[in-house]
């Protein structure tokens, strides 16, 4: 097969497509097909899965069939047997992960390791490879992403058409990480209607399923109510000033994140606050006001 | 008062407290059942405030009334902050608010001691008894107990919690005798030690039932297994005030050691004495110390995961206090130069966790790889550590630290030109990933 062709192109699912990259893959690694001779397209939101068609087929370059290959027409060609590659469970884990990162290479990036580690075996467990740590980096950026959507996401009640408690909230992940991210929350609350809005993909739980579909706007989610404000209270009280450490919250809540956690925009008043707040403190006790 | 007044004061009043973790508990979700709320293992931070803390768990306390007069303390009978009480119903109302939000994930409840111990004690097992009992709330429940609470109340407070906490405030008896009179150090150690008991009592049991000893009801035909019960399984903390008396660090990690070995805590969480409103005039009139706090904090981590005793990090310490200017396992590195450079391709694992700037994962990833091939140079640069902080105290096929480098009495110094930030304490309970064994099949 490689050498009938130069190139050959893999249309996967979506942008985030782990089973059709891991099914094609399978495939190509049985047939031996060299990563350069490979280039993996997807459409790019879920909204927009019908054109994929008419992407490829305006893409002529030079593929088997002049055509974009699925994972699932891949796996009707004729296999040679061979072994199948054995990973571990966490480094299937990243790869998966790994394939849900923006990264315009990132399915070419994990292929190419999983080729080399078919022709060198040792490889799998040389935790320091280049392309591996690479996988690696681009796994723990989705796996931080996957986590701070757990962490940030705040939603707020609203109604569905029917007059049902609806949740609902706005978020703006850095990756292609809703459906790995939204199991949390289906666990979590599994017994509250709720949905997450982001551009890429929103996610619908109406106590029975996860339902995807096509991206949202900010302005679909509801604005907020009266409850918010016990929780900016709280958050305002928590609050000691005579121990402001800015750098150590942005390193954890970087600015990015701001636009959508209503807490924030108490951010700059406390700080502004705090060094007074502080001085007033060991300025009242130096004068012996309350001895 | 309305419940934002109320909200307001005891939130304040509950900020001192260190403690934010809301992981290490058993995994449980809310599918199947009536309410909400699950643990997966780590914690969330659901938010952070600009005092670099994170916001896990709604902190607050049942009530600042307090009849006691701990002289640190902001809640202190003789204090002049406003006071407030919450009923059970409000904090239960508010923690599923604030979770089905999810701002939080659950409920740190602490609070000043009104009547009697017990009785306060009661008024905290309500609330989480509510939440599990009559909510079906399966989020995550921290109780601060009260030393002097009656044996059952803490068995049930256990029952309905993921961790339970006691603090001993101070590192030493004479601190808490002159700074805490009504406070005595044998009666939170007695407390301590019943919740350390029942964790290990729930623990033998849960291990008993999976190796199938427990057998049910006599008479019985089936040996159905009775789940074993629950109790804090996510296990006990405490805190310790840093700076309000003159316990020196040396004798705040003994202090930990002991607490970590003998009543085995979970955490040992360090609170630098902060100033607050209306101290009191005996204590120390200064902005919280920080770094201090955070060099503990390494010196925790060391104790905790890297194989070093209280001792060998306090060793290098002069008076006793840890450095504040290279963290505790460079300095102990350069009080300890005989023992390096570390071959990072023959040395065991316990001496690549000495290697200053190696951490946990760098150095599995650096013995897997050695499986499979010699180590180089390269190689520590592809794990982005700090190599000017390991490279001293390291030896690789192509790479030998320069004649006479780590002899040279300059070497603090130079290691202190080449870090520029210093160090920060990049771990964080909020953050620790799975760890998955199982093989799979590409």
């Amino acid at each position: 097969m490689q050498a009938q062709t130069d190139s050959l192109v893999v249309a996967l699912d979506g942008p985030d497509d782990f089973a059709g990259f891991r099914q094609a893959a399978r495939v190509l690694l049985a047939l031996n097909v060299d990563p350069q001779a490979l280039h993996w397209r997807w459409s790019d939101a879920l909204s927009d899965q019908s054109a994929g068609d008419d992407l490829f087929a305006a893409d002529a370059a030079g593929s088997l069939a002049g055509k974009a290959l699925t994972p699932d027409m891949l796996d009707q060609l004729p296999c040679p047997p061979g072994q199948p590659l054995r990973l571990k469970a966490a480094q299937l884990g990243l790869l998966r992960n790994a394939c849900c990162h923006s990264h315009p290479g990132r399915f070419a990036l994990c292929y190419r390791w999983l080729w080399r580690v078919q022709q060198w075996p040792g490889l799998a467990g040389d935790a320091l490879d280049g392309d591996w740590r690479e996988i690696e980096r681009m796994a723990r950026a989705v796996g931080r992403d996957i986590h701070k959507m757990h962490a940030f996401v705040r939603f707020r009640p609203s109604r569905d058409a029917q007059g049902r408690e609806l949740h609902i909230a706005w978020f703006e992940p850095d990756h292609f990480c809703v459906r790995e991210a939204a199991g949390f929350f289906m666990r979590r609350f599994t017994s509250m209607r709720w949905v997450i809005l982001t551009p890429q993909c929103s996610v619908h739980w109406d106590l029975e399923q996860l339902q995807f579909a096509a991206g949202g706007r900010a302005q679909d989610a509801p604005g907020p109510d009266a409850g918010e404000s016990l929780w900016l209270a709280y958050y305002q009280s928590t609050f000691n000033p005579a121990r402001l450490k800015e750098q150590a919250m942005l390193r954890e809540m970087p600015r990015r994140y701001w636009k959508n956690l209503p807490e924030a925009q108490l951010i700059s008043g406390l700080v502004a606050g705090a060094r007074s707040r502080t001085g007033h403190m060991l300025e009242a006790d130096a004068l012996g006001e309350h001895a | 008062m309305q419940t934002l007044a109320k909200l307001q004061i005891l939130a304040d009043a509950a900020k001192y407290d260190a403690s934010c973790a809301s992981s290490g508990s058993k995994p449980r979700d809310s599918v199947g059942g009536k309410g909400m709320g699950s643990t997966e293992g780590m914690g969330i931070c659901h938010s952070y405030t600009p005092d670099g803390r994170c916001v896990s768990l709604l902190k607050i306390l049942l009530t600042n009334f307090c009849i006691f007069d701990c002289r640190y303390c902001i809640n202190r009978k003789s204090s002049n902050v406003q006071r407030a009480r919450f009923s059970a119903a409000e904090v239960v109302a508010l923690t599923l608010d604030f979770y089905r939000r999810n701002c939080i994930e659950g409920l740190f409840l602490s609070s000043g001691i009104i009547q009697s111990s017990d009785y306060t004690m009661e008024q905290l097992v309500e609330v989480a008894r509510c939440l599990r009992e009559d909510h079906d709330f399966r989020g995550y429940i921290h109780l601060k107990t009260i030393p002097d609470a009656s044996p059952e109340l803490l068995a049930q407070a256990g029952r309905y919690a993921d961790r339970l906490s006691i603090n001993v405030e101070l590192p030493t008896e004479q601190g808490l005798e002159q700074l805490a009179p009504e406070k005595n150090a044998a009666g939170i150690a007695l407390a301590m030690h019943q919740v350390a008991e029942h964790i290990e009592v729930a623990r033998q049991q849960t291990q008993d039932q999976q190796n199938g000893k427990l057998v049910s009801m006599p008479r019985q035909r089936q040996t159905a297994r009775a789940a074993a019960p629950r109790y804090a399984p996510a296990g006990q903390s405490t805190q310790m005030i840093v700076g309000a008396d003159s316990a020196n660090d040396a004798t705040i990690l003994r202090t930990s050691s002991g607490l970590y070995t003998g009543q085995r805590l979970r955490r040992v969480y360090y609170s630098a004495f902060s100033p607050i409103p209306d101290a009191s005039a005996d204590l120390p009139l200064q902005a919280p110390p920080l770094i201090r706090e955070h060099r503990l904090y390494q010196a925790d981590w060391l104790m905790r995961f890297y194989g070093f005793s209280h001792a060998e990090i306090t060793a290098p310490a002069a008076g006793g206090m840890l450095d504040l200017e290279l963290d505790p396992k460079l300095a102990w590195a350069l009080s300890q130069r005989q023992h390096f450079p570390v071959d990072l391709n023959r040395a065991p694992k316990q001496w690549l966790l000495r290697v200053p700037g190696l951490g946990v994962g760098s150095v599995q990833r650096l013995l897997a790889a050695r499986m499979v091939r010699r180590l180089r140079l390269a190689d520590l640069q592809q794990l982005r550590v700090a190599t000017s902080k390991v490279l001293p105290f390291v030896e690789l096929d192509d790479y030998h630290p320069p004649l006479g480098m780590l002899d040279s009495s300059s070497l603090r110094q130079q290691l202190l030109g080449k870090m520029q930030h210093g160090s920060t304490q990049r771990h964080h309970s909020g953050m620790q990933m799975p760890v998955l064994a199982q093989m799979a099949l590409f």
